[in-house]
């Protein structure tokens, strides 16, 4: 309170000092630097036998092994790296194989969860009990062990020349998911861009058709506008670089397979389990979405003789949206958080990696550091983002 | 609704049994299975999956499983499942390294838990003066049956505990020492002390922000360092307050929710009567917010359950990575599916059995008998 | 009910209000209020909504608290003093608009609790308190219920006798029948008034007018946080001073 506030200019009562040893706010300041000295006395405690104790076992202590060389190979990366490179450079590695194995595993996830969401509340009865099922024993078996089932599963299934055809498309061996692919090619770079500017441009067009309908009143449906723009341009790139369709296929050879792209069985187990086990919470969240919007409403809007895609956009979405996304997003967190059991399988995540700097070095404390503060980064920027789409919801009920 | 009688804190109940919607059985079919041509193709898909599934099942599960056996190379024959690999290897698996000739003390160990357990989660012997000197006396016999070394019985290491035992163990000291952290959390979150929610605050979220794995490291490779020199703790104590910490602030937020619905009336009831913060807190506060978020809190304990398995990265012998080692054995590792699915089965097992006794209790707390 | 019961307050004040201010942020609620309650004396406050008669009886016993001038109750000034407070609270019972009750305990033990806890009183004895308070308020037999098992005018009772239960010297009422269905109101004002005529002090908000002109020694009027009139219920029903007395009356009455 400021000194602008004229509750506080009123008089104040004289007090004796032993009013002040019975007054509210005296004690509640004692109280708080009682709490406040014991947190700081404890830290620096722990900080200090921390310090000794390094210091008596000889571990250097500080980041600079992040600049060392790291001397061990890891199997699967995304960067280059060999073992000259450096303990930063492999946690680096580290780091990008967490985020693909979790980026694979939310689209799989979401895929799964919402089909299964979308099932559990089917008037279909079978179905429905299907996938309830489904969402029980999901979510109930610990994802560890799902994780080691599944690669368990791949390590047992037969070596590339046995391996499961899948349908002419690829291969499921022991050595993981080998699938055709088509042929490295220059066009794939700029129909990649070309995607990204017929999103772009899709947004844009749809909000000026959006003012174009609030000033006129005139609507455009843009739904074909926009598919066509977001499809048809990365398609009119590919057409003008000749149209490249080389696919390379993979075939047995020898003990393994030549062609195509694998994805390698630690990759395949971990993705599999994380998303699994994901689907089932998402399932849920969707069908609390969806029962969230109440009868009711679908049918006030057609009462307002809305076109049905109107009734989803403008009536069923935003309702279902804001009873779904935070948990969501909290799901993708977790999601994230638990692909660091990729170390129980082999696969080299960042935890995995850096489970292997701090057995090098023996700097415990740093390497676990820098494995929670990525973490921590990423939660806290998506609790960040979930406060802003909340206050944008918020906004928006007014 | 109205003749029941009406419960304190109960959400409104679904609809119960209604006599006009009495259909046939051939009506039924007609709503939920064959309500249109696309919904009837659809049922028929489903079935034939189901079917199919059903039928896979019983061929490999049943008919031509191997249900018992000591030779490996007879399940090897069969094509079905090799349910013997259970039989022979169940030991290792519920009791991991625990010397093999004293699996009898885990047995009575379990027995004793279990039974401990079973008459806590019960309301008619819901009073301290039966339920503290229940766990004293459980946890002494615990311990002397787990430890040994007393009464001519061989001692036996922490480092050498396993299986299904350990895994009772960690689920139990989490709860045990994670929920009373929980509602501290919580309440400090709460607190008019601003000092007190800052660090409740910093403390929860930083905690909910990392994997659990991080800080199993934290309590395995860096808690012995916070330590003066020659003070140790124990390893598995250390892990499983890793555990409970963990727990416990998630479990905090969820409480935190419940406190939040606490209307502000009932504080001002109990400043009128000149209750202090603590009797508030304890009397009028906590018993509406526990029982309010009660389903959230008890997915967090099943949760809780199922994250003792996270052990397995830190070398414990719990029941999965007692299988999983067991695994090992040329002679018997092709039946590993089995033995995953009878781990599983375990785990299925006990938090089925966790979540019907939340949803009695939330009955009870319905019909006011709590 | 007729006057005649009424037994005459006393001259000293138990509860005497000061020139009483409290802002909510830059919005102030009370303007320098002054209110004497001797004891024995029943007052009851009226005024229109938000007026401020909430804030000013919850100042009392500082569920709220004011920012400038003095409030004593029984000589004792209510500052930040914990001591002094939790004294002043026990000679002070509540009553709610929206009852207030516990949810999760029996009607028994929502009587028993304060007694118990704060009055360190035995269970026995608490309860032999709680049912005949329970019976004063006419409703023992339902001393096993959870209050929402209860009608509102049987809840509310409960809160009344909850708050006898700890013997005080003075009650505050804050609207205790604005919640309550027409048919339960009277079975509240009823236990009021048997409440007063044995002799309590009490300050009731209210605008039961017909409860006022029975019971109240002293009726004070109170808009936009001032009090505006104060006075016996004859003289403030029958002639009433101020304007905007008058218009809040006439509304009041009409209806
Ligand atoms: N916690 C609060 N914060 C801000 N303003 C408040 C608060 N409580 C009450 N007020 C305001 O104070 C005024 C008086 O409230 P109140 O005492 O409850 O009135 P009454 O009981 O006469 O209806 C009202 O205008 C109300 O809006
Ligand atoms: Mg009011």
């Amino acid at each position: 309170m400021t000194d602008a506030n004229p509750g506080l200019r009123g008089k104040r009562p004289r007090r004796s000092p032993k009013d002040i040893l019975y007054s509210e706010s005296f004690r509640t300041a004692v109280y708080q630097i009682a709490l406040a000295a014991a947190v700081a006395l404890l830290g620096f405690y722990l900080y200090q036998n921390v310090v000794e104790n390094l210091a008596r076992q000889n571990i250097a202590t500080g980041f600079g092994f992040l600049e060392q060389v790291s001397q061990f190979e890891i199997g699967e990366t995304l960067i280059a790296y060999s073992a000259r490179d450096t303990y930063g450079r492999a946690l680096a590695v580290g780091l990008m194989n967490t985020l693909s194995v979790s980026a694979a595993g939310i689209v799989v996830a979401t895929v799964i969860g919402f089909s299964v969401g979308i099932a559990r509340v089917s008037s279909n009865w079978l179905l429905q009990r299907l996938a309830t099922a489904y969402v029980e024993i999901v979510r109930n078996i610990p994802v560890i062990l799902q994780v080691i089932f599944w690669a368990a599963v791949i390590r047992n299934l037969p070596a590339p020349r046995q391996a499961v055809e899948l349908w002419g498309l690829g291969f499921l061996s022991n050595r993981g998911l080998t699938f055709a692919m088509p042929s490295a090619h220059a066009a794939h770079l700029w129909m990649l861009a070309a995607l990204g500017a017929g999103i772009a441009l899709a947004i844009l067009a749809s909000h000026k058709a959006k003012r174009h309908r609030e000033a006129t009143g005139r609507y455009i449906d843009m739904l074909w506008p926009c598919v066509g723009l977001i499809v048809g341009l990365p398609l009119l790139v590919w057409l003008g670089f000749g149209a490249p369709h080389e696919i390379s296929f993979p075939e047995r050879r020898g003990f393994n397979f030549a062609g195509g792209a694998t994805i390698s069985p630690e990759f395949v187990a971990l993705m599999t389990g994380i998303s699994l086990y994901s689907s089932g919470f998402i399932a849920e969240i969707v069908r609390a979405g969806i029962q969230a919007t109440p009868r009711g409403q679908v049918e006030a809007a057609r009462s307002i003789a809305l076109r049905p895609r109107f009734i989803l956009r403008y009536v069923v979405l935003p309702q279902a949206l804001r009873v779904i996304v935070p948990p969501l997003t909290s799901q993708y967190v977790s999601l994230i958080k638990n692909s660091s059991i990729a170390v129980v399988i082999g696969y080299p995540d960042l935890v995995n990696i850096g489970n292997t700097v701090m057995n090098q070095t023996g700097q415990a404390v740093e390497a676990i550091a820098v494995m929670m503060l990525v973490y921590l980064i990423v939660s806290l920027a998506t609790s960040l983002l979930m406060n802003l789409y909340n206050r944008l919801v918020a906004i928006k009920e007014r | 609704m109205s003749s029941v009688p009406s419960s304190p804190l109960a959400a409104p109940a679904a609809a119960a049994y209604d006599p006009d919607a009495r259909l046939s059985a051939l009506a039924w079919l007609r709503a939920n299975l064959f309500s249109s041509v696309w919904q009837s193709l659809l049922t028929l898909a489903v079935a034939f999956v189901l079917i199919r599934f059903f039928w896979f099942v019983l061929d490999w599960g049943v008919v031509n499983a191997v249900f018992y056996t000591t030779d490996p190379d007879v399940c090897r024959a069969a094509t079905g499942a090799c349910w013997a690999v259970i039989a022979e290897k169940h030991r290792p698996m519920l009791f991991g390294l625990y010397p093999y000739d004293e699996h009898w003390r885990l047995v009575l160990m379990m027995a004793i838990y279990l039974g401990t357990v079973v008459l806590s989660l019960w309301p008619r012997c819901w009073n301290l003066r039966f339920l503290v000197p229940l766990w004293i006396v459980s946890s002494l016999s615990i311990g002397v049956l787990m430890f040994g070394g007393v009464l001519g019985l061989r001692y036996v290491p922490t480092s050498e505990w396993g299986g299904l035992p350990l895994t009772m163990l960690l689920f139990t000291g989490t709860v045990l020492i994670g929920m009373p952290v929980a509602v501290l959390l919580a309440l400090g979150r709460r607190a008019p002390l601003p000092v007190a929610r800052g660090v409740s605050v910093v403390f929860i979220e930083a905690l909910r922000g990392v994997p659990l794995i991080t800080i199993l490291f934290v309590a395995v490779n860096v808690f012995p360092l916070f330590l003066p020199a020659g003070v140790e703790v124990n390893k598995l104590l250390r892990i499983t307050v890793g555990i409970a910490i963990f727990f416990a602030c998630y479990q905090a937020e969820v409480i935190r929710g419940g406190l939040q619905a606490i209307p502000r009336g009932q504080y001002e009831a109990a400043a009128s009567l000149s209750l202090s913060y603590w009797q508030t807190t304890r009397r009028i506060i906590l018993p509406q917010a526990l029982r309010i978020s009660l389903p959230a809190i008890t997915n967090h304990i099943i949760a809780a359950m199922k994250n003792t398995s996270f052990v397995i990265i830190i070398g414990l012998f719990d029941i999965l990575t007692a299988t999983t080692a067991v695994m090992q054995d040329p002679l018997w590792r092709k039946f590993y599916i089995e033995a995953y699915l009878f781990v599983a089965a375990v785990y299925l097992f006990f938090g089925y059995a966790l979540s019907l006794y939340a949803r009695q209790v939330e009955k009870w707390i319905a019909s006011g008998r709590i | 009910m007729t006057q005649s019961a009424k037994p005459g307050p006393s001259a000293d004040p138990v509860i005497r209000m000061s020139h009483v201010s409290k802002w909510y942020g830059h919005f102030q609620v009370l303007h320098d209020v002054s209110l004497d309650v001797r004891k024995g004396e029943r007052v009851v406050v009226c005024g229109p909504s938000g007026s401020g008669k909430s804030t000013l009886i919850r100042c009392i016993n500082r569920l709220e608290v004011h920012q400038s001038g003095q409030i004593f109750v029984k000589g004792l000034e209510m500052t930040d003093n914990v001591k002094n407070i939790d004294t002043i609270r026990r000679h002070i019972g509540m009553v709610f608009q929206n009852f207030n009750l516990f949810p999760h305990l029996t009607v028994l033990e929502n009587l028993t609790l304060g007694p118990m806890l704060t009055r360190q009183m035995k269970k026995s004895a608490a309860e032999d308190l709680a049912m005949h308070f329970l019976r004063k308020v006419r409703i023992p037999e339902q001393s096993g219920k959870y209050p929402l098992q209860l009608s509102g005018g049987q809840q509310q009772r409960v809160a009344i006798a909850r708050s006898l239960c700890m013997e005080p010297e003075i009650m505050l009422f804050d609207e205790p029948t604005s919640a309550l269905d027409p048919e339960m109101i009277k079975e509240v004002l009823d236990t009021m008034i048997e409440l007063a005529e044995s002799g309590m002090t009490m300050i009731v908000v209210t605008h039961e007018m017909g409860f006022a002109r029975t019971v109240a020694d002293n009726v004070v009027f109170m808009a936009d946080g001032r009090k505006v009139e104060s006075g016996p219920p004859e003289e403030f029903f029958g002639n009433p001073r101020e304007e905007r007395t008058r218009a809040f009356l006439d509304q009041i009455l009409k209806h």
